[in-house]
């Protein structure tokens, strides 16, 4: 099939009909709304239900009610809109039915603006709902990866009985790249032996979540984490530039990433040995390739459009064993190549330490730039 | 080999179609291309622009500081992308919008009117066709051909009766030539 040059929005949109998407709940927020308005126009041209929801907390609802059925439902918000959804995802998650959202993620906190940002990470990774779960979480980087990701999405939330996001930022959402959407494919056929289907003859199904016996609720708890064990070994994924012969790495996702790849092959030319590992599920995070990493390298730079999130969960593995370095923008401004390749320059060059916090020292280093 | 472009101007001058053009030139080419616009709200009835990184391998960032070449559609487009050009690359000035001579150095300026050529060519409203001609032919980027089948190809149906004034203005933009400024 030939690639069509395609904005990120519509390209997820487009997937996610094609692989089988069966409602679609929503509210309309900048920069997301292409992937609502695609799916309005898209939905009924097959038959399918696409609901333009009262509000995020009605949407998530609905996608909540439509999951337990089986069915292949989704939802899409940007920042404000997604904290919204937040009671909704901890119901959808204590209920164990499979559900795929999207976060186009802008700047923050607050209302904030419509501009790219990734300060979504700890409310998406670490929760963000009450309650102990957890959210498998994929983050591409490119048009087609959002793409190709999309019907993972869907293939894990089955697989899993899980929620899957799927965090764009603003840039890739608004974004055109030439890219190949999948051939629509069949409708999913089974039923799940889970799923309510209104049937008046069949078994008794009840879904819920609410556990009045703590015991009871308590083995919930107890399968969901034991399942996110198994997540965890098996559907981490993740793309490295450069590592070979790397005596420091860069580490990024999504726009941050690709950004940080433009600075890693200006340093390369300067001749300065550096890779960068991209993190595609940045949840489950890719805790092993990140621990290798450790036993080889004099030192990691962290590149993100937030304050330092995924900052923490690097550093959680490399333990202060070797020197972690962080470099970011927030509020929706997104670094240019150049300032990267200014840290990077940076951290080859001064004494690195493995004392104090990275995310003080950029602070300190940022009060001339932002402050 | 990356090359990058910003094009900027008014909304609706045509800014965003002539960046998703030369995308769609590259992509047919067989290139990596990448397009963003600018999408804040500002885009209506303010100033709007777009950046197209074209390259032979997997693109890095699609936002740059210093791109390789500038259309400059006005005077606000002038004055926020003149000093911003790569040294060396090439900065395409739309002289009809614009009420001062360009002051950057050790870059090459193509001074059309653009305005003006277009109304010549047929249509007023094809001034980011001959932008986007003039840019061609001063840049080893993408052939004319290849731009004008890109053209052929993706222009939306209703604005095919435009087709011979916009290739008219791509042609003629074309005709322009770069002036190396060095410094005396």
């Amino acid at each position: 099939m030939a690639k069509e040059l395609i904005k990120g929005n519509t390209a997820v949109a487009e997937a996610a009909l094609r692989v089988g998407l069966e409602a679609y709940f929503g509210y309309p927020i900048t920069p997301q709304t292409e992937l609502l308005e695609h799916l309005s126009a898209r939905m009924p041209e097959l038959g399918r239900p696409f609901v333009q929801a009262e509000s995020e907390l009605g949407a998530i609802n609905m996608v909540y009610g439509a999951a337990c059925t089986g069915k292949r439902v989704m939802t899409s918000s940007s920042s404000p809109g997604v904290s919204l959804m937040m009671e909704g995802l901890s119901y959808i998650a204590g209920t164990e039915v499979p559900a795929v959202f999207v976060d186009v993620v802008r700047g923050g906190p607050g209302l904030g603006n419509i501009a790219p940002a990734q300060g979504d990470y700890n409310q998406i990774v670490h929760g963000g709902g009450h309650g102990d779960y957890h959210l498998i979480v994929l983050a591409p980087a490119s048009v087609q990866e959002a793409i190709d990701l999309t019907g993972l999405a869907f293939d894990l939330a089955d697989k899993y009985r899980s929620i899957v996001c799927i965090m764009l930022d603003g840039s890739l959402g608004q974004m055109m790249e030439p890219a190949e959407i999948p051939p629509m494919q069949p409708l999913k056929a089974e039923i799940p032996d889970w799923a309510v289907r209104g049937n008046s003859d069949g078994d008794r199904r009840i879904l819920t979540s609410i556990n009045l016996d703590p015991p009871a609720q308590e083995r919930m708890n107890y399968r969901l984490m034991t399942r996110w064990q198994e997540i965890e070994a098996n559907e981490v994924r993740f793309k490295s530039y450069y590592l070979d012969d790397a005596d420091f790495v860069v580490v990024g996702f999504g726009t941050a990433g690709r950004i940080a790849l433009s600075a890693v092959r200006a340093a390369r030319e300067k001749g300065i040995k550096i890779g960068l590992l991209r993190p595609i599920t940045v949840a489950p995070f890719p805790n092993e390739v990140l621990e290798e990493l450790t036993e080889k390298v004099k030192g990691f730079l962290v590149v993100e459009m937030n304050a330092g999130q995924m900052l923490e969960d690097v550093r959680l593995v490399v333990r202060g064993r070797k020197p972690v370095e962080f470099f970011g923008r927030m509020g929706g401004v997104v670094p240019f190549p150049d300032e990267v390749l200014t840290e990077i320059e940076r951290l080859v060059a001064v004494p690195l330490t493995t004392n104090g916090h990275p995310r003080d020292r950029w602070l300190a280093r940022m009060a001339d730039v932002i402050g | 080999m990356q090359q990058e472009v910003i094009i900027a101007g008014f909304g609706g001058q045509g800014v965003l179609f002539a960046g998703q053009l030369l995308a769609y030139a590259a992509m047919d080419a067989g290139k990596e291309v990448t397009w963003i616009p600018s999408y804040g709200p500002e885009m209506r009835g303010g100033t709007a622009n777009c950046t197209v990184v074209i390259s032979d391998e997997e693109i890095g960032s699609p936002f740059v500081k210093n791109p390789a070449a500038v259309l400059a559609m006005n005077l606000p487009s002038l004055d926020k992308y003149e000093d911003l050009v790569k040294p060396g690359g090439v900065l395409v000035v739309n002289t009809s919008m614009v009420n001062r001579q360009v002051e950057r150095e050790n870059i090459k300026v193509v001074s059309v009117a653009a305005n003006e050529v277009a109304e010549m060519a047929g249509s007023k409203r094809a001034v980011n066709m001959v932008m986007l001609g003039a840019l061609l032919a001063n840049a080893d980027l993408l052939s004319l051909e290849a731009l004008e089948t890109a053209l052929e190809d993706h222009l939306p149906e209703r604005h095919k009766k435009f087709m011979p004034a916009n290739k008219a203005a791509l042609r003629q933009g074309a005709a322009h030539k770069a002036v190396e400024v060095v410094k005396s």
